[in-house]
């Protein structure tokens, strides 16, 4: 049917023979995910977001830490400037797997690679990238066989959390004011096999202890994620190639 | 529309701009240079730092062998289980130190 034979998977195979395929690779994605996004929903609303704000950010915005510092920092009367830079620079890897995935979907009509990099979460990447290392074709049915049923449940998962997390009775001695720090802390685990990973950490945490002293929130944040930057740019030229880390969205 | 909501939305077309802007920008370029290259590697583990150790200094010990523990299964566990047990850690030793 088509003249274009690379647009299509494999003429012998239907359509949702991939979509299926895609789907089963993110079911541990999904399953990974879906508590963080409860815990999202449910902290979002402690922080002041309404159920709609809640949802509306996972639908929109569809990356689990950047979400995870951006209701950190609405609880704290943050400028809005600010919130949505700390969450562009937590997001910011992304350009990575962007430029790197790139080649692999070119094949695909612009509005298919326009809706396929606002899915390119990290999980996403790293599936979508071990499939072309294969020498399989990443399609347009199959990736988003692994990408839409992950967001699906990423957004309805957030809604329950945002609708029912209120009524948790008490949520200090279920440890939701601190569940962040640690759930950062395991992202921030999760990165330790790149290159310069402990003084990038270490001088990034001085860092931002004092700024957060000397100088004030929300500027620890920006002052010290620039203090560990220089580390990585200084001291460790080590080119690689782009590998995701985190198993959420 | 309340601020929450264009903050949200600002933020949803900054995060599309990073998924969309490697393959447009980035591909553009034979190499990116190793010293951007680095600094770019290091963005997520230097940001999200600068959210836990701030965080070390208003908390007590509950806290503080919570992300120990995290921190020591994460070297073997996935996000998920070292998360869990951060969490349960923190709920059990906050029955007992408030």
């Amino acid at each position: 049917m088509s003249t274009d034979a690379t647009i299509e998977e494999d003429a012998e195979r239907p359509a949702s023979r991939d979509f299926l395929d895609g789907a089963r690779l993110g079911v541990p994605v999904i399953v990974s995910s879906a508590p963080f996004a409860m815990l999202f929903g449910a902290l979002a609303v402690a922080n002041g977001l309404s159920v709609f704000e809640a949802t509306l950010m996972s639908l929109t915005v569809f990356g689990g830490a950047s979400q995870m510092v951006g209701i950190e920092l609405f609880g704290q009367k943050v400028a809005p400037w600010l919130i949505v830079l700390s969450i562009f620079a937590v997001n910011f890897r992304h350009v990575l797997y962007s430029a790197a995935i790139g080649s692999r979907l070119a094949h695909w009509p612009v509005w298919q690679q326009a809706a396929g990099y606002f899915l390119l979460t990290d999980p996403q990447f790293a599936l979508a990238e071990a499939r072309a290392e294969s020498g399989r074709k990443v399609g347009f049915v199959w990736y988003m066989g692994a990408a839409m049923p992950v967001g699906v449940s990423w957004v309805s998962c957030t809604w329950v959390g945002a609708a029912f997390g209120r009524l948790v009775p008490n949520p200090q001695a279920l440890g939701l004011d601190f569940l962040l720090p640690i759930y950062f802390l395991g992202i921030v685990m999760g990165f330790r096999k790149r290159p310069l990973w402990l003084p990038i950490v270490l001088v990034s945490g001085v860092a931002s202890i004092l700024a957060y002293k000397f100088v004030g929130s929300p500027w620890h944040v920006s002052l010290g994620a620039v203090a560990g930057i220089a580390i990585g740019a200084i001291f460790g030229p080590a080119p690689g190639k782009v590998e995701a880390e985190e198993p959420t969205p | 529309m309340s601020t929450t909501v264009w903050i949200i939305l600002a933020a949803a077309v900054a995060t599309y701009l990073t998924r969309v802007g490697g393959h447009l920008v980035l591909s553009r370029f034979e190499t990116v240079h190793p010293r951007v290259e680095a600094g770019l590697n290091a963005v997520p583990a230097a940001v999200l730092t600068t959210l836990v150790a701030p965080a070390m200094l208003t908390a007590g010990p509950a806290e503080w062998i919570a992300l120990a523990v995290g921190g020591l299964v994460a070297l073997r566990g996935g996000l998920l289980t070292m998360f869990l047990a951060g969490a349960a850690v923190l709920i059990v030793l906050r029955q007992f130190m408030a």
